[in-house]
């Protein structure tokens, strides 16, 4: 059978519905596999966007997603990609066309070290140099994408290698004597754990990204409805617990909630699942949450304590864990009634510091209120995708995500024009459900060539660019820590999205009336094919409240 | 409290301590076990890089069996939680066994050799200085000698103390390699 045959096998055996890519000289030889297999194949514009849509794709749906990349700059151009998907955890496989081996460190046409420049940004990667290997290293590279903490695996094969015959057998099971993911929490931490949780007055569970990657949201919901516990959640982990009652704090961190914040900052014990202590949710470490004591569970054991030390650390699988943390919890019968104060505490801090905005009675669209109509005008029933960037802060906190995986973004790294290709890929994943792209307009234009392949493939996502004519974030923190000094940040009035939407195959859509914004959102998303809506908001708007950076939670402003 | 009733089902908030992230101080040598394959030392020299964590000295060979090859290095416990290390690493898919040889379990030595530029009466002092450190003379010319000394870093380190007023041209060390004392392998 021809190697590249053999990958298409290996593909379908792990479930591989859809590939995005973009095809070159060194990988030619898959992509005439391409032709004959039944995978689908989205042809992306710029390998980046290939690469995110495979993210969105993932976050999406829970598998892993596949992106294919010529060698040099197609494998260069995923590097942005591959380093997005390993801070937020992303199951991805990328697959690298590589020049001829006998050509490998000539400086040959189009050669690059994709293995040693992608090295430290993957969970691992494989440089395949004999054919017959090349099964069972995409086997290999499945297992170890999706397993334990999810992440970007490389795998490049050079061009003389696919197009070798090779003895195909199926591969039945990976062996990796070096990776052995831990699953299971250990049993008298996990006691130890519920033995502090009944002994705390003042907790708070603190959920991230991993609980949505773990899909124990539904085990997290146990957890919390064993007793009254508040919940707060990273950016990543929102939608894990529904975005409302009295036990939802609200997001924590840089723009999260004061409720959240100063829970964390008065908590004697927070319980963090899946979450890793990013500096944009500490602040000032020295001074987060400086009465609490740590559970810490993750399936990574290298965060544990990397950033805050642990006093019960519990490494495995969330999904495993929680039903053994909820169990032990009920058996003590902790009374109840130790949370009323603090409970009390929550609701006035809720009740005195709501999120809120200035909204005036004209009718300019303010950029908080453009999420608050979107949500209205979704019923909070669509996948939000976002940019990185005021846009986003805004829908984490405005749009009240009811369920995991309907909250798509670019979290760790912070990927300006991750949106529409990771829209792309999720509306590809779940196309039955609404895919709707928050973006700004800076980031949209970072990967707007996308907008072809949604034209051409049918890929009904819904654009919404909050248009505030600049780069929003950057000029907020000019305003805010650089002395109003403004520089180069004004984005002017260019493109014209509705004509450029056109232009790519697109409806193209401008909102400027507050007034009639969510029945125009309702109808634009209601508009068959990819729709582009620039919407044209308040410029000089900040996103608060807000953690200064290096500051202690404690001092929110705004 | 509730539960069975009984006084151990209890825990205060009060008797929980954190125990890891803490700087041991002292240097650590960590023996790795990786996979023979192609690229594995760049992996866990750049790890070490994105880290930011520095490696002291780093000594690579063979082991008995082809496949696996072994990495001694040494890292300043002063400077960086070593268990944060050592997960880092385990987190590399090639890594298949990090041992922290703790000082008092475990054999540590390295090869060094030195050249001097030294004639007549100071060549005998040299000389000299070299039997006390139980090192040997491996190359003599008109005008310099070349030392060879095996032993703890701090005794390589003493030599060299010793043999710097004498004209030291060079010297050239192998980083440590160590084995656990006992007779289980490392």
């Amino acid at each position: 059978m021809r190697a590249v045959d053999a990958i298409m096998e290996c593909l379908k055996a792990e479930g591989v519905e859809v590939v995005f890519g973009l095809p070159g000289g060194a990988n030619l030889p898959t992509y005439d596999a391409l032709v004959d297999s039944e995978i689908r194949h989205i042809l992306v514009r710029h390998e980046a966007g290939g690469g995110h849509a495979a993210e969105g794709y993932a976050k999406a749906t829970g598998k892993v997603g596949v992106a294919f990349g010529t060698s040099g700059p197609g494998a260069t151009n995923l590097v942005t990609p591959i380093v997005d998907a390993m801070m937020d955890s992303v199951p991805v496989v990328f697959m690298t066309g590589q020049i001829r081996s006998d050509l490998l460190g000539t400086d040959g046409f189009q050669e690059a070290d994709t293995i040693g420049i992608t090295m430290p940004g993957v969970k691992h990667s494989f440089m395949v140099t004999d054919a017959e290997d090349i099964p069972r290293t995409i086997h290999e590279a499945f297992y170890i994408a999706r397993s334990g903490r999810p992440g970007p695996v490389v795998v490049d094969i050079p061009v003389d290698v696919s197009r070798a015959e090779i003895n195909y057998v199926p591969v039945t099971e990976v062996s990796l004597p070096g990776y052995q993911p831990n699953i299971d929490g250990n049993a008298k931490q996990i006691r130890q754990a519920a033995k502090a949780l009944a002994a705390a007055k003042r907790p708070v569970l603190y959920v991230g990204g991993g609980v949505v990657l773990g899909d124990a949201s539904e085990e997290l919901r146990a957890l919390v409805a064993s007793d009254r516990f508040p919940v707060t959640s990273t950016l990543m982990g929102l939608g894990s617990f529904p975005s409302e009652g009295t036990q939802w704090l609200g997001m924590l961190g840089m723009h999260g909630t004061r409720t959240a914040n100063y829970s964390m900052d008065q908590a004697d014990l927070i319980c963090a699942i899946g979450a890793r202590f990013d500096d944009r949710i500490t602040g000032k470490l020295d001074e987060f949450a400086p009465h609490a004591k740590f559970i810490h569970i993750d399936v990574d054991p290298a965060e544990i304590s990397k950033n805050v030390p642990a006093h019960i650390p519990i490494v495995g699988d969330v999904k495993s864990i929680l039903p053994h943390l909820t169990s032990e919890y009920r058996a003590l019968g902790a009374d109840s009634a130790r949370l009323d104060d603090w409970l009390a505490q929550i609701a006035s801090w809720k009740k005195e510091f709501p999120l809120t905005y200035n909204d005036t009675d004209d009718s300019e669209i303010r950029p908080q209120y453009m999420v608050e109509a979107v949500y209205e005008a979704t019923g909070g029933n669509a996948i939000i995708c976002s940019d990185v960037g005021q846009h986003q802060m805004w829908t984490a906190q405005y749009y009240h995500f009811p369920e995991p995986r309907r909250w798509i973004n670019s979290g760790g790294l912070g990927t300006m024009g991750f949106g529409l290709p990771a829209a792309m890929g999720a509306k590809v994943g779940c196309p039955d459900q609404d895919v709707v792209l928050i973006a700004g307009d800076g980031s949209i234009q970072m990967n707007i060539q996308e907008l072809a392949a949604c034209s051409q493939e049918g890929i009904d996502v819904k654009v919404l660019i909050m248009n505030n004519g600049c780069l929003g974030m950057v000029r907020q923190w000019q305003e805010l820590f650089w002395e109003q000094r403004y520089s180069h940040v004004d984005m002017g009035d260019f493109p014209d999205y509705v004509k450029l939407a056109e232009a790519y195959g697109a409806t193209g859509i401008r909102l400027t009336d507050k007034s009639t914004l969510v029945d125009d959102i309702r109808a634009a998303i209601a508009t068959p094919g990819p729709v582009v809506v620039d919407v044209r908001v308040t410029e000089e708007e900040n996103v608060y409240p807000m953690i200064s950076p290096g500051m202690p939670a404690r001092d929110m402003v705004g | 409290m509730i539960a069975d009733g009984s006084t151990s089902e209890t825990l205060s908030l009060d008797d929980l301590h954190a125990s890891v992230g803490v700087r041991s101080g002292r240097k650590h040598v960590l023996s790795i076990l990786v996979e023979n394959k192609p690229g594995v030392l760049t992996r866990v020299a750049g790890l070490f890089t994105r880290r930011g964590f520095n490696i002291d000295t780093l000594a690579v060979g063979p082991t008995d069996d082809d496949a696996i090859s072994r990495i001694t290095l040494t890292v300043d416990g002063a400077l960086h939680p070593i268990d944060q290390v050592t997960k880092q690493l385990h987190k590399l898919v090639n890594v298949l066994k990090i041992r922290d040889l703790e000082p008092g379990d475990s054999l540590a030595r390295e090869l060094a050799l030195f050249k001097v530029t030294v004639d007549g009466a100071q060549r005998a002092e040299v000389m000299q200085i070299c039997d006390v450190f139980r090192g040997k003379v491996v190359d003599v010319s008109k005008e310099s000698v070349i030392f060879e000394v095996t032993g703890t870093t701090e005794k390589i380190t003493a030599f060299d103390e010793m043999l710097k007023p004498f004209g030291l041209v060079e010297m050239m060390r192998t980083g440590e390699i160590a084995i656990a004392r006992g007779r289980d392998a490392t």
